[in-house]
């Protein structure tokens, strides 16, 4: 009797194994994407070669706290005598290996990434067109103290009152010399 | 054996490409033909356009110049290059200035590069010229560089044909003292020239731009002629001419990680010279969830901003789908990602990779890995 209940249950736990082996993906568990969860989403806009790493690791605290996830978005500008809807190699020459940086180093600490693109005439242009298609919950943005650097004081102005999310704008200091670029990127892009 | 019947071999091109206007293509063009005619062969220009540059028209004097041909289009009068008179004359070169030009109404071509074809292949030897921003391929590019975009274009392969590609090259600052000093334009032209075009970093861009293609194009013609003098195996020989014309068919989905396929799969092409495309098979029937319909919003966005193509197909046969689009499109790469863990009877199927393989031989199957950064690089 027990040698019998024994050899059935090790065969029924070695079935319940077998079937959960067969049905669950071979990392364990289910992937996040399909876990129950609110949706939260953080804006993170950048323009240039490189963005501030003080905005990126606020961005991946903030991730990691509240289990949402980050929406990197390269800003591009359009010549005037330019279609909107051009094609911009030039600009996507600096902006894709950064986009490719960040979704490793955020990835790499198991936050979420779903990166976007946006054109406009001026990079408010194109962060306003991206608002248009886009929800989030936060939007970080880092002040910085040179005009010729991206979003200026007049844009993060325009942020702050168009914006149906929560901003944080980070004021510029000593540690924006830190910055995530291209150079991050781990093996050839 | 009469041969008199025998077509004429085909013409030697030399196109001399520069970054700019006021480079000296033009003037290097009449330089070779006094040149070539000092060397007893007969030369004659069959275009010529000094733009009012003196120094110009005075080096033209002593090469007989064809007479343009008239058209009357619409009440206007226009003048262009005379095919037929070129044909007739039958000069053992014939110098044609500006490649990329685009006809006149009602004459025999659209494009100037097509009647250089015909000259061609009427066995007349050809000296052209054009500006890298004439390139088709580099079109975007140069309208991002510099903000204008060019209307006359010339596709890659006249180029790729041209039996040698000679770089007149000057610097950004060179060429600047030249439009200064009125050599280019006009004097009432110089300051809004200098205000648009003609800035520093714009010809510094372009000139990095024409080196590059000559280089890019000189590779080509290596690996080509190599080919042709059997110096090398002769499977390959066949294969060098096309092995140099990639396109990519990037497989994507409309959920995040897609994007960094899509980028990889630009970044490849970027280094190829090659176009690319961009396949979503989109399973019959199913409507998609509004995360979906934002992922492939954001796909598509990024597509139009690289310069690829998206195509969305339906199917539920996704690996012979791939395979129509790939030879639809003359594919030679084809990207994937990762695929998600197989289940159930989903086992038992020949792996995607494996089946595309199998449908589309003498395509590279790519799949592109998630990488993963080790903290602490790339800071600065």
């Amino acid at each position: 009797m027990s040698v019998l209940a024994v050899i059935v249950a090790a065969l029924g736990g070695i079935g319940i194994g077998v079937a959960l082996g067969y049905w669950l993906p071979p990392n364990g568990r289910r992937p996040s994407r399909e876990r129950p969860q609110a949706v939260r989403r953080i804006l993170l806009p950048f323009t240039g070669q490189a963005i501030s790493r003080r905005a990126f690791e606020a961005a991946v605290r903030l991730a990691k706290a509240e289990n949402a996830s980050i929406m990197p978005a390269f800003l591009a500008r359009v010549p005037r005598n330019l279609p909107l809807d051009s094609p911009l190699p030039g600009q996507c020459t600096d902006g894709m290996p950064l986009l490719e940086a960040i979704e490793q180093r955020a990835g790499a600490q198991g936050i979420e990434v779903d990166s976007r693109v946006a054109r406009g005439r001026t990079y408010r242009d194109a962060l306003r067109r991206l608002l248009e298609q886009e929800q989030f919950d936060r939007v970080i943005v880092s002040a910085t103290d040179s005009p010729r650097k991206g979003l200026t004081g007049d844009d993060l102005e325009w942020l702050l009152t168009r914006v149906p999310a929560e901003v944080m704008i980070l004021r510029p200091a000593p540690a924006d010399t830190r910055a995530i670029s291209a150079g991050a990127l781990h093996g050839h892009f | 054996m009469d041969t008199t019947d025998a077509p004429p071999a085909r013409g030697h091109l030399r196109v001399l490409i520069g970054m700019a206007a006021g480079v000296g293509k033009t003037y290097r063009m009449l330089l070779e033909g006094h040149a070539e005619q000092e060397a007893g062969r007969d030369v004659v220009i069959g275009l010529l356009e000094t733009h009012a540059r003196e120094d110009t028209a005075k080096l033209a004097e002593g090469l007989p110049i064809l007479p343009r041909r008239r058209i009357t289009y619409r009440g206007t009068t226009l003048e262009d290059m005379d095919l037929p008179a070129i044909l007739a004359r039958r000069p053992e070169l014939c110098l044609i200035d500006e490649l990329a030009h685009t006809n006149a109404p009602l004459l025999q071509h659209a494009k100037r590069y097509e009647d250089v074809e015909d000259v061609l292949e009427a066995g007349i030897d050809v000296i052209s010229t054009v500006n890298v921003q004439h390139l088709e391929s580099l079109n975007d590019q140069i309208a991002e560089l510099s903000g204008i975009r060019v209307r006359e274009t010339i596709p890659d392969a006249v180029l790729g044909r041209a039996d040698e590609i000679v770089l007149v090259d000057l610097t950004p600052e060179a060429l600047l003292d030249r439009l200064r000093a009125g050599k280019i334009y006009r004097p009432e032209r110089i300051d809004a020239a200098l205000n648009n075009f003609f800035r520093i970093e714009n010809l510094s861009s372009l000139r990095e731009v024409a080196l590059r293609q000559v280089a890019q194009e000189e590779g080509h013609k290596r690996l080509v002629t190599e080919a042709a003098n059997g110096s090398r195996d002769e499977t390959l020989a066949g294969a060098a001419p096309y092995a140099v014309r990639e396109r990519l068919l990037a497989l994507v989905e409309p959920y995040p990680g897609s994007q960094r396929l899509v980028r990889r799969a630009w970044r490849s092409a970027q280094r190829l010279g090659a176009d690319v495309d961009l396949l979503w098979i989109r399973p019959p029937g199913r409507d998609l969830a509004d995360d979906q319909q934002r992922s492939l919003t954001a796909l598509r966005q990024l597509a139009s901003m690289l310069g690829a193509r998206l195509f969305v197909e339906e199917s539920d046969t996704v690996p012979e789908m791939i395979a129509e689009v790939a030879r639809r499109q003359g594919s030679t790469y084809v990207l994937m990602g990762r695929s998600r863990p197989r289940r159930g009877l989903g086992r038992l199927r020949t792996p995607l990779p494996q089946r595309i393989m199998e449908l589309l031989p003498g395509v590279d199957v790519r799949i592109v890995a998630n990488r993963r950064q080790r903290a602490g690089e790339g800071e600065r």
